[in-house]
């Protein structure tokens, strides 16, 4: 046991502090399409110094970094205040999913415009009637010579109006097994078959999007693993979810709870012992995130395979984040309801964060099931 | 970084589970219970694997080892609800080892160490163990204090597996710094063990237990719950065992982390073994059930560790000042 950084991992850490210090992201722009162009810039300066996917091997342009180095990656972006990467989802997702199913032809094609942000990916899985129950989804490819011709509808679609490509599942045999008739497809965006219309949600911002997919067209080359394979393809892509972004989102939160202490000692509200409690307890709660994580990260890099205390990670944020936020709204007073501020802003948008990604109640049938080895909750 | 235990305190761990499986079976410790005593024929076996004396150095008769160690046994001591007096024994020698003189080691840690004596830990209103030991921690906010010479009077408190007095008069010399953290971080462990034993009898029961012609365990209400029992148990492992290894290995940490210990324990705890016994429906509310030692143990752990709020108003204050606010 050694909760200590080791050399390479402490070089590793300076050497991106050092980075991003000579690299500052600048202010935010609000504007969509400017924040947009924003966050694509920082990927490139990533990229041009090989940081853009710390964790993809050598030879696909990253740094074979570890799941320790990549962990301090994330935390190390989420510290300087630096920006997402555009190309989130095909660094975190499309990119470990091809280079798991892709063919040579198919990894050449794209993992290097990824890197790049030349090339913008996003992920068609969810359809309104397939949520949590991902593989209840109808969207039908049908074969038509060398050619799959799509039809549906895709929803929580982020970044699809920038995007290129498009990691979809689609159905292929509807007779098959629900699990079984699934194909996973690398889709061109940029063709008529293809409507993305923005979806505004509670914050009042269309950060997601709907896909109305009609007639549109994939050449069979563009089928990743396989037809008739797309669950076990989708399933990578889904364990790849929630590796290293955790960390990020784990060190705004400390920053984030940061400030609330700051606002509330500058209120004099740290006296206040019920106060104290509350703030205290999301420290505890803060910080034993940020201990399970790295327990989960150890687990992995031994045994292959995530403990128990993996699978709560999620929960856990999310659980916290918006506990924060509703406290920051309850030290605030009504400031924190005007439109527009990062309180309000947070009172909003955390509520998603216990949907996304798998609703906490999917997430405790999960661990119930897998990890408790409970009967299939009903 | 490596957040695990070692090939050898996974062994050690392993020794101690199946050990005490056999020699601490519920029947046992509900005849130590009843009998309101502890059986010698546990504690000597204990004494004699060194284990009183795990985390003091082999010059004292000890076994040389650390913090981490000591959590290991602790957490299956709890596991196992054991009736002993090793908690108390183990983490004053272990605070006599980290925190005390050269002579206060001399003094008390041959005998702690080889079981000959026992040791008493807590408060002045509530010690563990403090009924015929040679000596106590005792602590007082966040001091801690060797006493010897002292008047212990017997409480009968709900938790009839383990003995504890109030104290009165004696002599008291002061400890070096860490020891009230090093107490708080060593309950917790043994608060890790309670609660995973409280999880694994509940899994077992409602996997078991039909109604309505299937398994309770397979009803949301109930699978979620159980959920939460895992994300309890792990967030009190979480922070013990960072505590455990900031006691030996980064001790300008340990006030944080045995807060968070002291924090996630002292409810966790309690919330935990209250689930099992929601779990166990009607069977869990009967004494034959053995979930209520567990209940009960985890209450007394609460009032040991000082409860949770005055670790969450610690932790408050230290990130106050890291964050460079004053509270």
């Amino acid at each position: 046991m050694d909760l200590t950084f080791s050399d390479s991992e402490t070089a590793f850490r300076d050497e991106l502090r050092g980075w991003f210090a000579a690299n500052p992201p600048g202010e935010e722009p609000t504007e969509e399409d400017a924040n947009y162009a924003w966050r694509r810039d920082f990927q490139r300066r990533l990229a041009a110094d090989g940081l853009a996917a710390v964790h993809w091997p050598q030879e696909y342009g990253g740094r074979g970094a570890t799941l320790t180095e990549s962990a301090i990656f994330w935390e190390e972006l989420g510290r300087s205040g630096a920006p997402l990467p555009a190309n989130v989802l095909g660094v975190l997702l499309a990119g470990p999913t091809i280079m798991t199913w892709g063919t040579p032809e198919q990894k050449e094609r794209h993992l290097a415009p990824i890197l790049s942000a030349d090339e913008i990916w996003c992920q068609g899985f969810s359809e309104p009637d397939a949520g949590s129950d991902l593989a209840a989804l109808k969207t039908r490819a049908v074969r038509e010579g060398d050619e799959w011709v799509v039809t549906g509808q895709k929803v929580w679609t982020s970044g699809a109006q920038h995007s290129k490509w498009c990691m979809l599942v689609a159905r292929t045999d509807t007779d098959a097994a629900k699990h079984k008739g699934l194909t996973y497809f690398l889709m061109d965006m940029e063709q008529d078959g293809v409507e993305v219309v923005p979806l505004r949600q509670i914050t009042g911002e269309p950060e997601f999007n709907e896909l109305f997919i009609d007639g549109a067209r994939i050449p069979d080359a563009h089928v990743l693993g396989g037809e008739g394979n797309g669950w076990k393809v989708a399933l990578t892509t889904l364990m790849n979810e929630r590796a290293g972004l955790g960390f990020m989102l784990q060190v705004r939160l400390r920053q984030q709870l940061d400030e609330l202490m700051a606002e509330a000692a500058g209120r004099g509200l740290l006296d206040d012992p019920v106060v104290a409690d509350k703030l205290g307890d999301l420290q505890l709660r803060t910080e034993t995130l940020r201990l399970t994580a790295y327990r989960g990260l150890t687990a992995i890099q031994k045994y292959g395979t995530p403990g128990p205390e993996g699978s709560l990670l999620k929960w856990m944020w999310s659980d916290t984040n918006q506990q924060l936020a509703q406290l920051a709204a309850d030290l605030l007073g009504p400031a924190a309801l005007e439109a527009g501020t990062p309180a309000a802003y947070e009172l909003l948008r955390t509520r998603g964060n216990s949907i996304e990604g798998g609703t906490t109640e999917v997430l405790k049938n999960i661990i119930a099931e897998r990890v408790l080895g409970l009967p299939k909750a009903r | 970084m490596d957040f695990d235990l070692t090939q050898d305190q996974q062994e050690i761990k392993t020794v101690a589970r199946e050990l005490l499986a056999a020699r601490s079976p519920w029947a046992k410790v509900r005849e130590a219970a009843d009998a309101r005593e502890y059986g010698d024929a546990l504690w000597g076996e204990l004494a004699e694997l060194g284990w009183p004396g795990i985390a003091v150095a082999e010059e004292h008769g000890g076994q040389g080892l650390g913090a981490v160690e000591l959590a290991v046994l602790l957490e299956e001591l709890g596991y196992a609800c054991a009736a002993t007096p090793f908690l108390s024994t183990a983490v004053a020698a272990s605070l006599i080892q980290a925190c005390g003189s050269d002579e206060q080691r001399s003094r008390h840690l041959p005998a702690l160490a080889s079981g000959e004596a026992t040791a008493g830990v807590g408060t002045r209103e509530l010690c563990a163990d403090a009924a015929g030991a040679a000596v106590l921690v005792l602590l007082d906010g966040d001091e801690a204090e060797l006493v010897e010479g002292f008047e212990a009077e017997a409480l009968d408190v709900i938790d009839s597996t383990r003995r504890y007095a109030r104290v009165s008069g004696g002599s008291a010399e002061p400890l070096g710094p860490g020891a009230a953290d090093r107490v708080r971080a060593a309950v917790a462990a043994e608060v890790v063990g309670i609660s995973q034993q409280a999880l694994d009898m509940t899994l077992a029961y409602v996997k078991d237990r039909k109604q309505f012609g299937v398994p309770v365990g397979s009803f949301q209400a109930v699978a979620h719950r159980c959920a939460q029992m895992l994300l309890d148990t792990e967030s009190a492992r979480s922070t013990a065992y960072f505590a455990a290894w900031a006691a030996d290995a980064a001790p300008e940490r340990l006030p944080e982390a045995a807060a968070l210990a002291g924090a996630a324990a002292a409810d966790g705890g309690r919330d935990v073994t209250a689930s099992a016994i929601q779990a166990h429906g009607g069977i869990g509310f009967t004494w034959e059930a053995d979930v209520h030692w567990l209940y009960k143990r985890a209450q007394l752990d609460t009032a040991l560790l000082g409860g949770a709020r005055r670790h969450r108003a610690a932790l408050c204050r230290i990130a106050a000042e890291r964050v460079g606010v004053t509270a």
